[in-house]
């Protein structure tokens, strides 16, 4: 889109020229009213601004750049089957809201259902250059395209569908370089945790992260879905990385991307969007990834993560007293002692799936590891597709089989386990493997202990009945 | 929404970081479709045993938190989730005012349209504050038109909240009421990108 700001030609960087296009007004240096062009809504967090909307008469005002499906509550052995009646009627009450103002659903019945995180790139709704909000603070997800997303609460939802628009402050920028190269085995959820290990849970307030460097070029849009849906385990709203080849590749041809006979055009408008030479960012952040392990978390936030060659830390070496007592708290509430190898935590429970890590190449990674292998004996291991399109191309690679046959359940697609709103939880005590994003206290089920892996590295434990070091059962890492 | 103009009451403390939306509301009651009645399930986890009897340990059922409606908490309080059912919560507990060294970017910006505030102040000054609430019946007063907060006996300190925030908690603003009188500037704008093709 031609700027609007004349030619001159002060270097931007991909958030700035994103912010600078869906600037609608900006009364008084105060924040700007933004433009929202996709608004993606789920039965948990929407329910409360449609109501608003019927109280006040007001209307969405675009909801042909709404749409809707439902994740959260849905059970994952049988979605048509909901026995718990408030989430019933949270999923209802979608459906009713969703006919009422005119709202495009993939409902349960539908084949395009799935995790709203995994079904907007997947329908190629999301798109470089877009804006795009949800009630649910993973959409920062949608950043891996080259999209400023980012999560918003109900009071914003209503504010969207009302007006397509959100008062927004202007964040500040980070850059977050990652260099080196990735050791075989070690995926973006480990570049990710990495990360977060390092700088903390709160790093990121206040900014936009855009990922640049060799290892974010070379990473597929799975992977760069899985780092930026996790920056806001490190603060910040939403993590972008610039439109390329493999970007493009990927939303060709899919139901809502640009027509074939225009999607040339396109490419070069999405290409511009990339940084110029010479933008600079508020922050810069180095990250070299080469001695980077398979991690595995051992508290209560995604920051307490640890390397699989590892050992849970001693409070005692914390010099920080506040920082100590969290980290006392944390290994209370998961019942570890300091010292202990994280190869000797046994597990009960293994969970693959949510919008961090459902999506296809997700499976095919944890398939390859549990191919002609069995679940140790006393673990339940639970396989959640994203959508329904990645279970049923699941199915056509015969992946399912590979997991069936190694003893794990093979469900339908929701965000299941990773917030254990549906039927799917982990019993007080027990320790679950999982591919999600957040290790909070309660968040699988009161009491229940979460260490957040990889999707490789889940499927290794699964297997072990402990944490192991997933290249030592990889075949096709043997070799280097 | 209610506006806030000047509050006074009782201080609890909650001297932990990283306090997670998880926390303040498990997800087993975010299936309501209505916006009230959170306040019985917030910190719930914490605040009762499995068996769902109440806590004494937890920080907020000593007795002498009973009552308050200013919370004093540590860092990056409100993390993780985007649920409003945070400060739904929170509110419908009794909380108006939240003090922290630092907030989540949601939670923060969902407490003002709930007519609550989250003041940030420096780590000592919150440092002080959770020493001075260990003292039963404390109170602070906070004035959000001069951006001032006290206790009455000397302690004093200010904060900032951006103008546009601090309006809308002023006059307790509709912000959707606002945004439609940009009506004809929204409009404009839809118009003029869906005439540039490609639209980013």
């Amino acid at each position: 889109m031609p700027s609007s700001r004349g030619n001159t030609k002060m270097p931007k960087t991909l958030f700035e020229k994103i912010w600078d296009a869906h600037v609608v007004t900006q009364p008084d240096g105060g924040p700007a009213l933004l433009y929202i062009d996709l608004h993606l809504v789920h039965e948990v967090t929407s329910p409360q601004a449609f109501e608003g909307l019927r109280l006040t008469g007001r209307s969405v005002r675009r909801p042909d750049r709404t749409f809707a499906t439902m994740d959260h509550n849905v059970p994952t052995d049988n979605p048509f089957d909901v026995k718990d009646p408030i989430a019933a009627k949270q999923i209802t009450t979608l459906a009713e809201n969703c006919r009422e103002f005119g709202i495009p659903l993939a409902g349960l019945d539908s084949p395009d259902q799935g995790i709203v995180h995994v079904i907007g790139p997947e329908l190629g709704l999301t798109l470089p250059g877009k804006t795009v909000v949800c009630g649910d603070s993973h959409t920062s997800t949608h950043g891996a395209f080259g999209a400023l997303a980012f999560g918003i609460g109900t009071s914003e939802v209503e504010h969207v569908l009302a007006t397509q628009c959100l008062w927004q402050k202007r964040p500040q920028t980070l850059q977050l370089d990652l260099q080196g190269t990735r050791a075989p085995g070690v995926t973006a959820k480990d570049v990710i945790l990495g990360v977060i290990a390092q700088h903390g849970v709160s790093f990121g307030t206040g900014y936009v992260i855009e990922f640049t460097g060799p290892v974010v070029r070379a990473m597929s849009m799975e992977e760069r879905m899985t780092l930026c849906n996790m920056v806001i385990e490190g603060g910040a709203r939403a993590g972008l990385v610039g439109p390329d080849e493999t970007t493009f590749a990927y939303v060709r041809g899919r139901r809502y991307a640009p027509a074939d006979s225009e999607f040339d055009r396109y490419v070069e408008a999405w290409k511009a969007l990339n940084t110029d030479e010479g933008a600079t960012y508020d922050r810069v952040i180095q990250f070299d990834v080469s001695d980077l392990e398979p991690q595995v978390t051992w508290g209560t936030n995604p920051a307490m993560c640890v390397g699989v060659n590892g050992t849970v830390p001693d409070p005692s070496q914390y010099d920080n007293e506040v920082e100590r007592k969290a980290v006392e708290q944390a290994l209370q509430y998961m019942g570890l002692k300091p010292g202990t190898p994280i190869q000797d935590i046994e597990i009960h429970h293994v969970f693959i799936g949510s919008c961090t890590n459902s999506r296809i190449e997700d499976l095919r990674v944890a398939a390859e590891v549990v191919r002609d292998r069995k679940v140790a004996p006393g673990v339940r291991a639970l396989v959640v597709p994203g959508s329904k399109r990645v279970k049923e191309q699941a199915e056509a690679e015969g992946l399912h089989e590979v997991f069936k046959s190694a003893g794990f359940e093979w469900r339908e697609s929701g965000c299941s386990m990773c917030l254990a709103m549906n039927p799917d939880t982990v019993p007080a005590g027990e320790r679950c493997a999982s591919t999600s994003n957040r290790n909070f206290e309660g968040r699988q089920g009161r009491g229940a202990r979460t260490h957040l892996v990889s999707p490789a590295m889940a499927a290794a434990a699964a297997i072990a009945g402990r944490f192991v070091d997933v290249r030592k059962l990889m075949t096709s890492y043997q070799t280097s | 929404m209610e506006p806030l103009v000047r509050h006074r009451g009782k201080v609890a403390r909650l001297n932990r970081v990283n306090v997670d939306t998880d926390q303040i509301i498990p997800k087993q009651f975010l299936k309501r479709v209505e916006r009230s009645g959170f306040g019985q399930f917030l910190f719930y986890d914490w605040r009762f045993r499995p068996d769902g009897s109440i806590n004494p340990e937890f920080e907020l059922n000593q007795p002498q938190y009973s009552g308050a409606s200013i919370l004093v908490a540590g860092a990056n309080f409100g993390c993780g989730s985007s649920r409003e059912h945070a400060p739904w919560a929170l509110l419908d507990y009794g909380f108006r005012i939240i003090i922290a060294p630092s907030f989540a970017d949601i939670f923060y910006n969902n407490c003002f349209k709930n007519g609550i505030l989250p003041i940030v102040l420096s780590q000592a000054e919150v440092d002080d504050l959770m020493e001075k609430a260990l003292a039963p019946g404390y109170e602070l007063e906070v004035d959000v038109e001069r951006q001032t907060v006290t206790d009455g006996h000397g302690w004093v300190s200010t904060f900032s909240v951006d103008e546009f925030r601090r309006n809308m908690l002023l006059k307790g603003l509709d912000e959707i009421g606002l945004t439609l009188q940009y009506e004809a500037a929204i409009a404009e704008y839809e118009r003029k990108r869906e005439s540039l093709q490609p639209v980013l």
